[in-house]
């Protein structure tokens, strides 16, 4: 579904992606680990297409789309949240993913018809929404959602895209106990018809989601295996799980 | 909603009123000023679209108001009086200008995007100046206003009151339209965070820029009703601090409403004609007025009244 090869990206003297070779295979939950500072939001970046990376290729779903801007590979079926929370403050929830599905439905030069009643839009929208749990809240600003649910909607935006492919960047950034608990819970009843590439430090999570987890330290991929042989792993135990494993 | 529409109902039929009412008092004098007060509406109407709802501060919107104008002066220099071939025109040339500039600018942001625009106006304000045929910088008298055969008769100072006031509902309705449709969503969003706009599989320069051409051609008609008003057109209406006063008339309203920029522009100019009045250092009292305006009223003089859209 998706494979990187070589992919670098340098900032200055900093390497923050250093010949990076990834592979994710449709259907599975494909998580990314590593210290702060290993360059995975750089990396994510740059699958998502918000960076250019220096030299090496990104192909998905069998095409090369290396040089694609963003909005071209959203609609190639590769979605992405944020990990700093990155919603429509001033919309509603429901407006939010209405928008999500608006962008997946053609050109929008549509300029006489009220969006925010068009059934077409509003109807996979509430449909999201329930999925995710925030039903309730869909006529609330989404500025005045709590901290979680600015998550879930999140996740909702991006589902609303009807992505092959979702990147999710620390979902569970920021999150209390019983919110994270709630993002697993809906991330796992995702995982079953997602394929997902997932971002995350919450180690609790990773290890309950993921199918395989990869290894990112210093912009490099030092492993990338099943969560059993993650946690077997020498050079990862040294290198990542270190002090507490 | 339905207070927003029974206030919009009570604001019309005041308008409505209004002549019969200044006639009768001996004041025909208002006529005029309230029709020039509805004609920039309309100009600060379509600065709101791309301002307010696009988020694109054009520092150059006086360009189209000038294009509107001189298009009905030059064509009734050669002796076409038809207004529907001046509006066709005047809407035709603003759009086209709007689109070339609009092309150039909206791929820059910030500061650039307000210089370019900015830098294009005077452009267009040197070349009013520099044709000599068109008056220069003394500008051209009107030859005949535009000519509507059978429909409305623009030299009877109340038909084109009406005509200015239809023309300007016309407007606040459209845009309540295009910004509450597919469009304006998808432009209002862009503005509000453009991040999320491209991650969504959005980008917002095409977009923009219908947005931008929109806004010009609409500017353009009113252009091309105040040239209709005065009679009489210079550069100066492309001049930079007629871009920057119609920019004051949408944040002093409030950006991003249906009734901000039509506020806005009623209270500028009343209180510029009050203070004109009393003292013809008026723009010292005004300028801390407007500080002072945007200092309190945030979310301008319609926030007083309405909830902004988003």
């Amino acid at each position: 579904m998706l494979e990187v090869k070589g992919l670098c990206k340098s900032f200055g003297a900093l390497r923050a992606s250093d010949g990076i070779d990834f592979h994710v295979a449709e259907g599975e939950t494909h998580a990314l680990i590593g210290p702060n500072g290993a360059g995975k939001t750089t990396f994510i970046s740059q699958l998502a297409g918000n960076l250019r990376p220096d030299a090496g290729r990104i192909r998905f779903a069998g095409e090369d789309i290396t040089a694609l801007s963003a909005p071209k590979r959203s609609r190639k079926g590769l979605a992405r949240s944020f990990q700093i929370t990155s919603v429509y403050p001033g919309f509603t929830a429901l407006e939010n993913v209405a928008l999500a599905v608006q962008a997946r439905s053609g050109h929008s030069f549509r300029f006489w018809r009220d969006a925010r009643s068009d059934p077409a839009l509003t109807g996979p929208a509430r449909q999201v929404l329930e999925e995710v749990g925030l039903k309730e809240r869909m006529n609330v600003l989404a500025g005045n959602l709590a901290h979680g649910e600015q998550r879930q909607l999140e996740v909702a935006m991006a589902l609303a895209t009807r992505p092959r492919l979702l990147l999710l960047d620390e979902p569970m950034a920021g999150m209390g106990i019983d919110e994270s608990q709630h993002m697993i819970g809906l991330l796992a009843s995702l995982k079953r018809r997602q394929t997902i590439v997932l971002v995350e430090h919450d180690m609790d999570a990773v290890f309950r989601l993921a199918d395989r987890i990869s290894v990112l330290v210093y912009g490099r991929v030092i492993a990338s295996d099943s969560p059993e042989k993650i946690k077997m792993n020498q050079e990862v135990r040294r290198a990542y799980l270190g002090e507490d494993a | 909603m339905r207070t927003r529409l029974i206030l919009w109902g009570i604001a019309a039929l005041l308008l409505m009123a209004l002549p019969p009412l200044v006639i009768a008092l001996g004041q025909p004098y208002y006529v005029d000023l309230v029709r020039r007060i509805l004609i920039l509406a309309i100009a600060a109407i379509s600065l709101n679209l791309i301002l307010g709802y696009g988020g694109l501060l054009s520092f150059g919107h006086a360009a189209y108001l000038g294009i509107g104008a001189y298009a009905v002066g030059i064509l009734g220099f050669y002796g076409i009086s038809n207004g529907w071939i001046h509006l066709l025109v005047a809407i035709g040339a603003s759009a086209l200008v709007a689109a070339a500039i609009g092309a150039v600018s909206i791929r820059t942001s910030g500061i650039y995007f307000i210089m370019i625009t900015l830098a294009f106006t005077q452009m267009l304000y040197y070349l009013g100046i520099s044709l000599d045929v068109y008056g220069g910088d003394d500008g051209m008298r009107l030859r005949s206003k535009s000519q509507f055969a059978g429909l409305v008769d623009l030299r009877d100072p109340v038909a084109f009151y009406y005509v200015a006031l239809g023309v300007m509902l016309l407007f606040v309705f459209l845009t309540y339209r295009i910004v509450n449709s597919r469009f304006g969503m998808l432009l209002r969003a862009a503005k509000s965070n453009e991040a999320r706009s491209r991650a969504i599989g959005f980008s917002p320069y095409p977009y923009r820029l219908a947005a931008f051409i929109i806004a010009g051609a609409m500017c353009g008609v009113a252009g091309a009703l105040y040239a209709n008003h005065t009679n009489y057109i210079t550069p100066g209406l492309m001049a930079w601090h007629q871009s920057g006063e119609m920019m004051f008339m949408v944040i002093l309203g409030g950006i991003a409403s249906t009734a901000g920029p039509v506020l806005g522009t009623f209270a500028l100019l009343l209180i510029e004609e009050l203070l004109k009045g009393w003292t013809e250092h008026w723009q010292v009292i005004l300028g801390p007025l407007l500080v002072l305006s945007v200092v309190f009223f945030r979310r301008g003089l319609a926030g007083i009244f309405f909830k902004p859209d988003a």
